[in-house]
């Protein structure tokens, strides 16, 4: 899935700290700020979800024991598709597709492995980049309205 | 998020309201716990009717639920299951572990 610059509308980018108080915050504000492309529920629910998913993975994983910065981009292109970045500056890690099978988890029993497994089938894309001792972004897509036909 | 709870005859049923996402699981983790070592439920009923939001911290929650109930002989089901959290139960498989309705 490719979005193209030319077609973005609009663009928020909100920094926060990695505290667990504000999962809450940030799915509410990416579900606020894409209100404007005017999506079905079941969108808006679909990206909360993935959008509280990214945001926990930051601060259980990127952040383990500390605080630090947490950075979310919601990106909005023309006719209506969205696009949100997560980034941390926390641990990072070595294995990106390894954290990505469903089931694996390096946290404790409070965490079910399914994160990255949820992002995937509630977006239309998903990618995430890490590197061990710097940080992980994570970019999904979605498309809200299918392209008029031609 | 709150939690209310009823206990009669050997069935306990919870009911949840509100956003549950890992800010709130923990919490809830160790509040579900304590209820079931309290009262040993032959049946625990989790109505997620008043959830306005989930994520994958409630498989966690309910999992976990499940397996501490199944450790003092009893049985955990999901009642009420909002569509949207429905969706983040069936992208994990959960209604092949556990009664979810």
């Amino acid at each position: 899935m490719r979005l193209l610059k030319k077609d973005q509308i609009n663009q928020v980018t909100l920094r926060f700290s990695s505290r667990s108080a504000n999962e809450g915050f940030a799915r509410a504000a990416a579900a606020a700020f894409i209100a404007q492309l005017d999506p079905t529920m079941e969108q808006v629910y679909d990206i909360k979800t993935a959008v509280s998913e990214a945001v926990t993975n930051a601060i259980v994983h990127g952040y383990r024991d500390t605080l630090g910065p947490i950075t979310m981009t919601v990106r909005l292109y023309a006719p209506a598709s969205v696009e949100i970045i997560v980034r941390d500056e926390g641990c990072g890690m070595e294995n990106v597709a390894k954290a990505r099978e469903p089931m694996f988890t390096t946290g404790g029993s409070d965490r079910s492995g399914m994160g990255f497994t949820i992002m995937e089938s509630f977006m239309d894309g998903l990618r995430v980049r890490s590197s061990p001792g710097r940080g992980t972004t994570v970019t999904m897509q979605k498309v809200l309205q299918a392209r008029a036909q031609v | 998020m709150t939690m209310q709870y009823q206990a009669r005859e050997g069935c306990l049923q919870v009911c949840l309201e509100g956003e549950l996402g890992h800010h709130e699981a923990i919490h809830l983790m160790s509040q579900l716990s304590a209820l079931v070592e309290d009262h040993l439920p032959g049946q625990l009923i989790l109505n997620l009717e008043g959830l306005d939001f989930m994520d994958s911290s409630g498989i966690a929650v309910v999992v976990q639920t499940a397996r501490k109930c199944a450790g003092y002989g009893g049985r955990l089901s999901v009642v009420h299951t909002p569509q949207q959290a429905k969706k983040v139960f069936d992208a994990a498989g959960l209604d092949r572990l556990v009664d979810i309705c």
